[in-house]
């Protein structure tokens, strides 16, 4: 069964059968979002990654490739590192969540404050 | 955990901590800090942002809907037109269909990295306990399970990458915790663990002689009710073979021994005579088959199960008139952004009246909630409200019956 060895970072992007709903008004902004959330993931990745090692060097002073790989976090560290990745997400969607936030106080434009301003 | 003069961060456990089983892929240190990203992600997007689209909704997408047509959205498909066009309703669904994605991508390039391996303990577990798998191969993906991959899962439950292997089920298995934070538990069996609990405390003392769970996957929530019940003979159909073979070990390196797993569609349980079961369950499952496939379902449950016996099917709260349209929208999300083409239908049936077609009377029928049971110190509780991540949410309503009445 294992003779044909698999290419499994080709197979591990195959497309779900069924046609991919457009969110915004150009397609293309659809592709870019795809890999912009990507890479937001990936950089999320690289934090974890790096928070890893320093607890392990926190704890050991130094540190193998497997240590990272064999690396668990107790429940304690399980529970700061979920705040850090969450706290980078909200940095991350500061624009959607800034802009949830407008939408319960609607705004003047500046333009016209600055007319008021001028006129006090 | 929060520090002193904190809110508390609701934050989701990490991958690391769920439970590994005989078949569980092994995550590398990145391959889990994906998961990890995304758990925590898809709680920003359902918590944070959700309420996000109610408001677009009420300040933005309902004046201008009721300015255009001089009346209140009459449906919610009226309402998803509508906020479809709405900037922050654009983002927000962008964002969580890519999560969708990426949860996929990030699932499968785990299993299939170390696709040999999990095959081979797959195939280990299976040949040491080969009377309790049985497939067939005439048995037909039926076209509700083929039309697209549900839940946008390449291959859906019945691909294979290559004849024999378990790659459906394993991603399946895995990815499961990020779509749903962690609200499902260890073993992602929160939703059968909470089964367990409810039969003991609705029915103390009773152990069923046999349990039919139709469209069982990998058997994530029939093992807590198979453990619960060692004396119990259980029956757990599927119509996707590389789910039933990393079911199956999944369940023997679980110590579940007591589940036989087949190879059966649902819509023809001829095998079994009238009464044979004493209990038939789904667990989300209903919301996958199709408009006749559903109601052929609950009829031959109901022609199997035993007078006394239990039917049950766990799911996502049914639509009524008394649930807002804008509610019915936004539970609807998965429906049409993530390749659930039954679900909206569905969750419009008259269940009640469709159990009551197969045979049930009407004082037989009872809907109950079901909270999912996780271990609480490490895994959160499923928000709810306006937080609550519709479509997976680890709760859930029960739409059961007791055939003839509940014995005394
Ligand atoms: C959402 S999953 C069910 C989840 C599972 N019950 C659990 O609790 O983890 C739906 C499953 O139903 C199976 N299925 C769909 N139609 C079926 C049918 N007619 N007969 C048997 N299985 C079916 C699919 O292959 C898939 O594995």
């Amino acid at each position: 069964m294992s003779d044909s060895p698999l290419d499994w970072m080709a197979l591990a992007n195959k497309k779900a059968k069924g046609k991919r709903p457009e969110f915004f008004d150009e397609p293309e902004d659809d592709r870019i979002y795809s890999i912009l959330i990507a890479l937001v993931g990936e950089v999320s990745v690289l934090r974890t990654r790096l928070d890893t090692v320093e607890r392990l060097l926190d704890e050991k002073g130094t540190i193998s490739r497997d240590d990272i790989e064999n690396f668990a976090p107790d429940r304690e560290a399980g529970f700061e590192r979920g705040a850090l990745i969450r706290e980078y997400i909200l940095r991350v969607m500061r624009g959607p969540i800034q802009a949830m936030e407008s939408l319960q106080e609607q705004e003047p434009p500046i333009e016209d404050v600055s007319r008021e301003l001028k006129e006090i | 955990m929060s520090k002193n003069n904190q809110a508390p961060v609701d934050v989701a456990p990490p991958y690391q901590a769920v439970t590994r089983h005989g078949v569980s892929p092994k995550p590398s240190h990145d391959e889990a800090a994906r998961f990890d990203f995304l758990a925590n992600f898809n709680k920003v997007l359902s918590g944070t942002l959700g309420p996000g689209n109610k408001l677009a909704y009420d300040k933005r997408v309902l004046p201008t809907f009721k300015k255009e047509h001089g009346r209140e959205p009459k449906d919610r498909f009226e309402i998803r037109h509508a906020m479809n066009k709405d900037p922050f309703h654009q983002i927000w669904s962008a964002s969580k269909r890519n999560s969708m994605e990426m949860r996929q991508q990030n699932g499968r390039a785990m299993v299939l990295r170390q696709l040999d391996e999990l095959d081979a303990k797959a195939r280990a577990l299976n040949e040491s306990v080969p009377d309790t798998l049985e497939l067939n191969p005439d048995v037909q993906v039926p076209r509700y399970q083929a039309a697209v991959d549900i839940h946008c899962m390449p291959g859906s439950y019945h691909g294979e990458e290559r004849p024999g292997d378990v790659s459906a089920g394993a991603n399946y298995d895995c990815g499961i915790f990020a779509t749903t934070a962690g609200g499902l538990g260890a073993l992602s069996d929160g939703g059968g663990a909470a089964l367990a609990d409810w039969i003991r405390k609705e029915r103390p003392g009773w152990t069923p002689r046999r349990i039919l769970d139709i469209g069982c996957t990998i058997g994530h929530n029939i093992v807590p009710v198979a453990l619960a019940f060692p004396e119990t003979e259980i029956i757990a159909i599927d119509t996707a073979a590389p789910s039933l073979r990393y079911g199956h070990a999944r369940a023997q390196s679980l110590g579940a021994k007591n589940i036989k797993f087949i190879q059966m569609n649902a819509e023809d349980l001829s095998r079994y005579e009238y009464g044979h079961f004493d209990w038939v369950q789904t667990t989300m499952f209903l919301h996958e088959t199709s408009g006749k496939a559903l109601p052929r379902i609950i009829e031959e449950g109901y022609r199997v199960l035993a007078e006394g016996g239990l039917m049950l099917h766990l799911e996502q709260p049914q639509y009524s008139d008394e649930m807002p349209l804008y509610e019915q929208f936004i539970r609807d999300w998965d429906a049409f952004n993530n390749n659930e083409p039954f679900w909206s239908a569905m969750h419009a049936l008259d269940l009640k009246g469709i159990m009551q077609k197969s045979g049930f009377a009407k004082e037989e029928l009872f809907v109950t909630g079901v909270r999912a049971v996780v271990d609480r110190s490490i895994f959160p509780e499923a928000p709810t409200g306006e937080a609550e991540d519709h479509g997976r949410a680890a709760v859930w309503n029960a739409y059961g019956a007791w055939k003839g009445g509940k014995p005394a």
